[in-house]
């Protein structure tokens, strides 16, 4: 099977066993960019037969949602916290580092497909701050140093 | 006999090591032929203790912390299965005064249970208000949380029983339990432990919020920031229907109840109950105009219970112990208890659980023991990201909502994040507004364009450009915010910027 003819059949597969529940988009985009790391542009118009609903509608939500995504991500997706509490305690500087580190802004992608940044607003980790996601794995009281040895280790076990 | 040893899987627990301390002390058990049992317990709230592991002894459980991977073989050498002494030993971990001060009525099993293991939860009172509710008539579960005097915790403080009652009298053969969990403001993290500490307290809630009301179906709707809330409430969600405590026949009374976790997609908007329900129907979460009320024609066009996860979490205790019992605690018209949580720039960040009436001075400096940096605390920020900025002068402010409200601040969900010295207040103004236009749903005018131009707004001021005309105008344009927008977003987002301005003018009018 084509990689294109692969994507097609998880999407339909996700949309089979989804598409009955009641507000059904949410769950089948979740559905969609957990199999696929994102939600292709291709998979919309079958989203949008499954639900009847027209594919300004698909693509309206899923550009609403800042955690939907339809390009795809890097290896690894670091969710920096931006949020006050953070700021609080040197998030800016730590933002300032990690963007210098990884030679990259918010919403970008290393040029080795390494790491995708993106910024999140609070991780509910206010009493550890300044705090990071990556992947599902979180960490607390991040600094420049150990926000390094983790990238290191990653990169390592990646 | 084997030693049972707690070691929290709470999220933040885990970002500070606890799964390398786990796998640490089960290590070295096994190699030194132990017997243990190893528990994994939400956390007790105090972080700068994480992690905190205890050992159940016979004089009580014994804490040590902050406990890294390094320190377990010296903790064994040391004989902490026995309560042993040693330089990380913290003594009773309910002795400590931090935990000891606290009334838990919501939080009264966290930090001590297995969040997981149904018979931990009803071997810890869990449970019994479900079984009183089962056996009460609709209007009298409505009137012991009328009587507890329980407002909305998830910050707008509107009396829960009064919604449950709309609700119970809206005719319709389908309604709906929602419970808001998309926690997102800054500084706040108490739905979280509840989550991932004691899922129980919650589906329990949510189940007796579905008796009361006649609503047969509920949605947990999670943010997608909380991927172990996720997994634990999943867990926990499975063994309730495998034990009669959710489906079609509830403890054999032939009542129905089911419940679904679902997913956010990290909108902040969708925290706001209207934007919330549109984005459980599969739609942009935009905002709806009220009323009609979610009571009235909420999800799906029917009558809808919405409530935040610690409303719903503090019911049981509410059914189980009595409204009284529950109204007993607090001041004024703040009725219970509220779970508090320190954040920011504080030496002892945690989540406190008290009567309401405390002072915010009380909580940061005999709670919280000061900033973390050792400097003065200059702001504190309460009630998340649209909550008002608190100059020293109004730390004597208790926690109350009406008194909050009298100093044009808000109480919110109860976070509170603390800043030192070093904080550039314009700065932070700044951020709100950015904040809000990132975060806008951009169905009202105010909101859409109104953040966008605060921003720019803000940019000239931080600048120093014509100051004379733009801080005037910042203040005009806060007005339309604040009494132009369809919700609380827009609407709240003047609150910590004319709160920076007003108390910290000093960092606005630099370069004048």
């Amino acid at each position: 099977m084509t990689e294109s003819g692969s994507t097609q059949a998880t999407v339909q597969e996700i949309i089979a066993a989804l598409k009955d529940k009641p507000g059904a988009l949410l769950p089948i985009l979740h559905g969609v960019q957990d199999a696929l790391g994102y939600i292709p542009a291709g998979s919309v118009p079958d989203i949008a037969t499954a639900l009847n609903l027209s594919r300004a509608e698909v693509h309206g939500v899923i550009s609403f949602y800042h955690y939907f995504r339809n390009t795809p991500p890097g290896k690894q997706t670091i969710h920096l916290c931006r949020a006050e509490s953070c700021q609080a305690m040197g998030g800016r500087q730590l933002e300032e580092h990690v963007k210098a580190k990884l030679d990259i802004d918010f919403h970008e992608t290393t040029a080795d497909g390494k790491f995708s940044l993106e910024p999140v607003y609070c991780l509910g980790n206010c009493a550890c701050s300044p705090a990071m996601q990556i992947g599902k794995e979180i960490y607390g009281r991040v600094t420049a140093d150990s926000f390094d040895a983790t990238i290191a280790n990653t990169e390592a076990s990646a | 006999m084997s030693i049972t040893i707690y070691v929290p899987c709470d999220s933040s627990a885990v970002s500070l090591g606890a799964e390398r301390v786990a796998k640490a002390i089960a290590l070295e058990a096994a190699k030194r032929s132990i017997d243990i049992n190893l528990v994994r317990n939400g956390s007790r709230g105090m972080y700068w203790l994480e992690p905190l592991v205890e050992v159940a002894t016979a004089k009580g459980r014994i804490a040590y912390g902050p406990v890294q991977p390094g320190d377990v073989s010296g903790l064994f050498d040391a004989g902490f299965t026995e309560g042993g002494a040693h330089a990380l030993s913290l003594g009773l971990t309910e002795e400590i005064d931090y935990f000891k001060k606290q009334q838990r009525l919501t939080f009264a099993r966290i930090g001590k249970t297995d969040p997981i293991s149904l018979t931990d939860y009803v071997a810890n009172d869990g449970y019994r208000g479900l079984k009183n509710a089962l056996s009460m008539t609709q209007a009298n579960i409505v009137k012991a949380v009328t009587d507890s005097g329980l407002r909305g915790r998830g910050g707008a403080a509107f009396p829960t029983g009064i919604k449950w009652n709309t609700v119970l009298n809206a005719p319709s053969l389908q309604k709906y339990i929602i419970c808001n969990a998309d926690e997102g403001d800054s500084g706040t993290f108490s739905d979280r432990m509840v989550m991932e500490g004691d899922p129980f307290v919650l589906i329990e809630g949510m189940t007796i919020a579905g008796l009361a009301v006649d609503a047969t179906q509920g949605y947990i709707y999670l943010r997608i920031e909380y991927p172990h809330a996720f997994e634990i409430l999943s867990a926990a969600i499975a063994t309730a229907y495998k034990e009669g405590y959710l489906g079609d026949n509830i403890q054999g009374s032939g009542k129905t109840f089911n419940l679904e976790v679902r997913l956010g997609a990290g909108a902040y908007v969708c925290g706001e109950e209207t934007s919330l329900m549109e984005s459980l129907e599969g739609k942009r979460g935009l905002v709806r105009f009220k009323p009609p009320l979610p009571a009235i024609s909420g999800l799906f066009g029917k009558p809808t219970v919405v409530n935040n996860v610690i409303s719903l979490a503090s019911v049981p205790v509410i059914l189980d112990k009595g409204g009284d019992y529950y109204r007993d605690f607090g001041m004024g018209r703040s009725r219970g208890t509220l779970p508090v949580q320190l954040a920011g720039n504080i030496k002892r960040p945690g989540l406190v659980e008290l009567g309401f009436g405390l002072t915010l001075r009380e909580l940061l400096y005999d709670f919280g023991g000061g900033s973390a940096s050792g400097r003065p605390i200059r702001a504190v920020q309460v009630g998340g990201p649209l909550g008002a900025y608190l100059p020293e002068a109004q730390f004597d402010t208790p926690l109350d909502y009406e008194a909050f409200a009298a100093n044009w601040t808000v109480l919110g969900h109860g976070g509170i994040v603390v800043f030192d010295d070093t904080v550039n207040m314009a700065q932070m103004a700044r951020y709100s507004m950015e904040f809000c236009k990132i975060e806008s749903c951009g169905k009202c005018t105010p909101c859409r364009i109104g953040s966008t131009r605060g921003v720019e707004v803000m940019d000239d001021i931080i600048n120093g450009r014509n100051l004379e005309k733009n801080i005037p105008l910042l203040r005009d344009l806060c007005d339309t915010l604040l009494n132009g927008s369809l919700c609380a977003l827009g609407g709240m987002t003047p609150y910590p910027v004319l709160s920076a301005l007003n108390h910290f003018p000093e960092d606005f009018w630099v370069n004048a």
